[in-house]
C-alpha cells in the first residue's frame, strides 16, 4: 500500500522519513491530542511497518532505532491517556460481567443502523471498520509467544477460527473483503485509510500497542475477550440492518458468521484464556481489566463520533468528496 | 492406530453447551445442521434466533433507557 496522507506535523515527519526525506529535527509533540488525527495516523503508520509495510519503503525501517524511539514516545502519550481515562481496578469477573448484560432497548451504532440506518451510513461504517478487518485477528497473534499452557492453546484455537480454520476463503479478513465487494466498495488493503478519522484508527492502534508489548499481554487478552463478548449481539443487529436494506448476501454473511463464531470465542476467551492466564499470573488482573476498559472507552468514543455525525446529517468520514470519488473509482 | 479420544462437552451455566466440532445437530423437525468449528456452542436456552446454535440470546437483559453507559456504544 501507499504511505498515508499526513494529518499534521508529527505524521508529516513520519511519512517524510519513510520517503527517505527526513528533516532530522526532533519533533515536539507534547501538546498533541493523544486521540487526535495527527498522532493517531503517525502511530498507525509506524505500526504498519510490522504488518504489510508500504510500497517503496525499505523493510529495514521496521527496526530503525530512531523510529522505534519516536514510536515509544508516541505510544507513551497514547497509553497514558488511556490509563487516565478508565476506572481501573482488579475485578475481572465484574468488569466482564458488565459486558454480558444485554441492554434493552439499547442505543448503540448497531441499534441505529438496524432501525434507521441508511445505506450511505452503512457504507461509511464498512469503511471505518475496514481499518481493522483487513488485518482481522493479526494484532492478537503477537501475544501467542507470551502465553503458556491452556491460555495459549485456547487463544490459538480462537485465532485458527478467525483465520478460517485453515481455509483462506473463510478467513474473517477475506469475508470482510467479500463484504466490501458485495457493497460495491473497494476491497483493496487499507484502501479507505485516508478517509477514516482517528476514532476508528485509534482502536486498531490500541490492539497493536497491546500486542507488540509483552508487558501488556494481560491488556491484549482483556481487549480480545471484550471484543468477542460484544460482537455476537451487535453482529445480529447488523445482519438485521443489512437484510432490511436488501444488501448483497456477502455483506450479511460476514455478520452471521460472527454471531455463531463469537458466541463460541467469548466462552473460550473468558474461561480458558483469561481463566488460565490468571491462574498462572494472578498479578495480571489489573491489566486484563485495563484492556477491557480501554476497549470500551475507545469504542464509545467511536460510537459518539458516528452517531453525532449522522444526527447532524453529516458524513462520519473525513472528506465526503474523496469518499465519493474513491467509491466510484 | 491412535486411540479414539473422547469428545469433550462443556455445560455452561445459564449458557450454551460447548461441543468439540465438527458436529451434526438434528432438530425436532428432522433437519440436520452442520458446523465444523473447533468448538460449537449449542443453544440450551431455546431463545436463539439461530437455533440450534447459540447466538448469545441467553444473556440477561436489563432495561436501560437512560443509563449513560448504554449510550453511544459503537457496536
Ligand atoms: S444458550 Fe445461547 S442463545 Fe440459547
Ligand atoms: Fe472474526
Ligand atoms: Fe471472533
Amino acid at each position: 500500500m501507499q504511505l498515508p496522507s499526513p494529518r499534521g506535523p508529527l505524521s508529516e515527519q513520519v511519512v517524510a522519513t519513510l520517503k527517505g526525506d527526513p528533516d532530522g529535527r526532533a519533533i515536539d509533540f507534547s501538546d498533541a491530542d493523544p486521540y487526535g488525527e495527527d498522532l493517531t495516523i503517525a502511530l498507525h503508520t509506524l505500526y504498519e511497518l510490522h504488518y504489510g509495510g508500504f510500497d517503496g519503503v525499505h523493510p529495514a525501517w521496521e527496526w530503525d532505532p530512531e523510529l522505534l524511539r519516536l514510536r515509544a514516545r508516541i505510544e507513551n502519550v497514547f497509553l497514558e491517556q488511556l490509563r487516565s481515562d478508565v476506572d481501573g481496578g482488579e475485578d475481572v469477573d465484574a468488569t466482564l460481567g458488565d459486558l454480558l448484560v444485554e441492554h434493552v432497548p439499547g442505543s448503540g451504532v448497531s441499534h441505529h443502523l438496524r432501525d434507521n440506518g441508511t445505506w450511505d451510513q452503512m457504507c461509511e461504517y464498512f469503511a471505518h471498520r475496514s481499518v481493522y478487518h483487513h488485518k482481522e485477528a493479526d494484532p492478537h497473534a503477537w501475544v501467542i509467544p507470551r502465553l503458556r499452557g491452556r491460555a495459549k492453546a485456547a487463544l490459538v484455537a480462537v485465532e485458527f477460527d478467525e483465520f478460517g480454520g485453515g481455509r483462506a476463503d473463510r478467513m474473517h479478513s477475506r469475508l470482510y473483503a467479500d463484504l466490501l465487494e458485495g457493497a460495491g466498495m473497494s476491497s483493496g488493503y487499507l484502501h479507505y485509510l485516508d478517509d477514516v478519522p482517528a476514532p476508528s484508527i485509534a482502536i486498531v492502534n490500541m490492539m497493536s500497542l497491546f500486542g507488540l508489548h509483552r508487558s501488556l499481554r494481560g491488556a491484549l487478552v482483556g481487549h480480545f475477550a471484550a471484543a468477542e463478548i460484544t460482537t455476537a449481539p451487535s453482529a445480529r443487529r447488523m445482519a438485521q440492518a443489512l437484510e432490511r436494506l436488501g444488501a448483497d448476501p456477502r455483506c450479511v454473511e460476514f455478520f452471521t458468521e460472527h454471531i455463531e463464531a463469537d458466541a463460541v470465542h467469548e466462552q473460550i476467551m473468558r474461561n480458558d484464556v483469561i481463566g488460565s492466564l490468571l491462574e498462572q499470573e494472578p498479578s495480571l488482573r489489573a491489566d486484563v481489566v485495563f484492556g477491557v476498559q480501554a476497549t470500551e472507552h475507545l469504542e464509545s468514543r467511536l460510537g459518539a463520533h458516528l452517531l453525532s455525525s449522522w444526527d447532524s446529517g453529516e458524513s462520519s468520514l473525513r472528506t465526503r468528496l474523496r469518499w465519493l470519488v474513491s467509491q466510484n473509482g | 492406530m491412535t486411540e479414539a479420544r473422547s469428545r469433550r462437552v462443556t455445560i455452561v451455566p445459564n449458557g450454551p453447551v460447548l461441543v468439540e466440532g465438527p458436529v451434526e445437530l438434528v432438530t425436532d423437525d428432522g433437519t440436520t445442521h452442520t458446523s465444523d468449528r473447533f468448538v460449537v456452542a449449542v443453544c440450551a436456552c431455546r431463545r436463539s434466533k439461530r437455533y440450534p446454535f447459540c447466538d448469545t440470546s441467553h444473556r440477561k437483559r436489563v432495561r436501560s433507557d437512560d443509563s449513560p453507559e448504554s449510550q453511544d456504544d459503537s457496536r
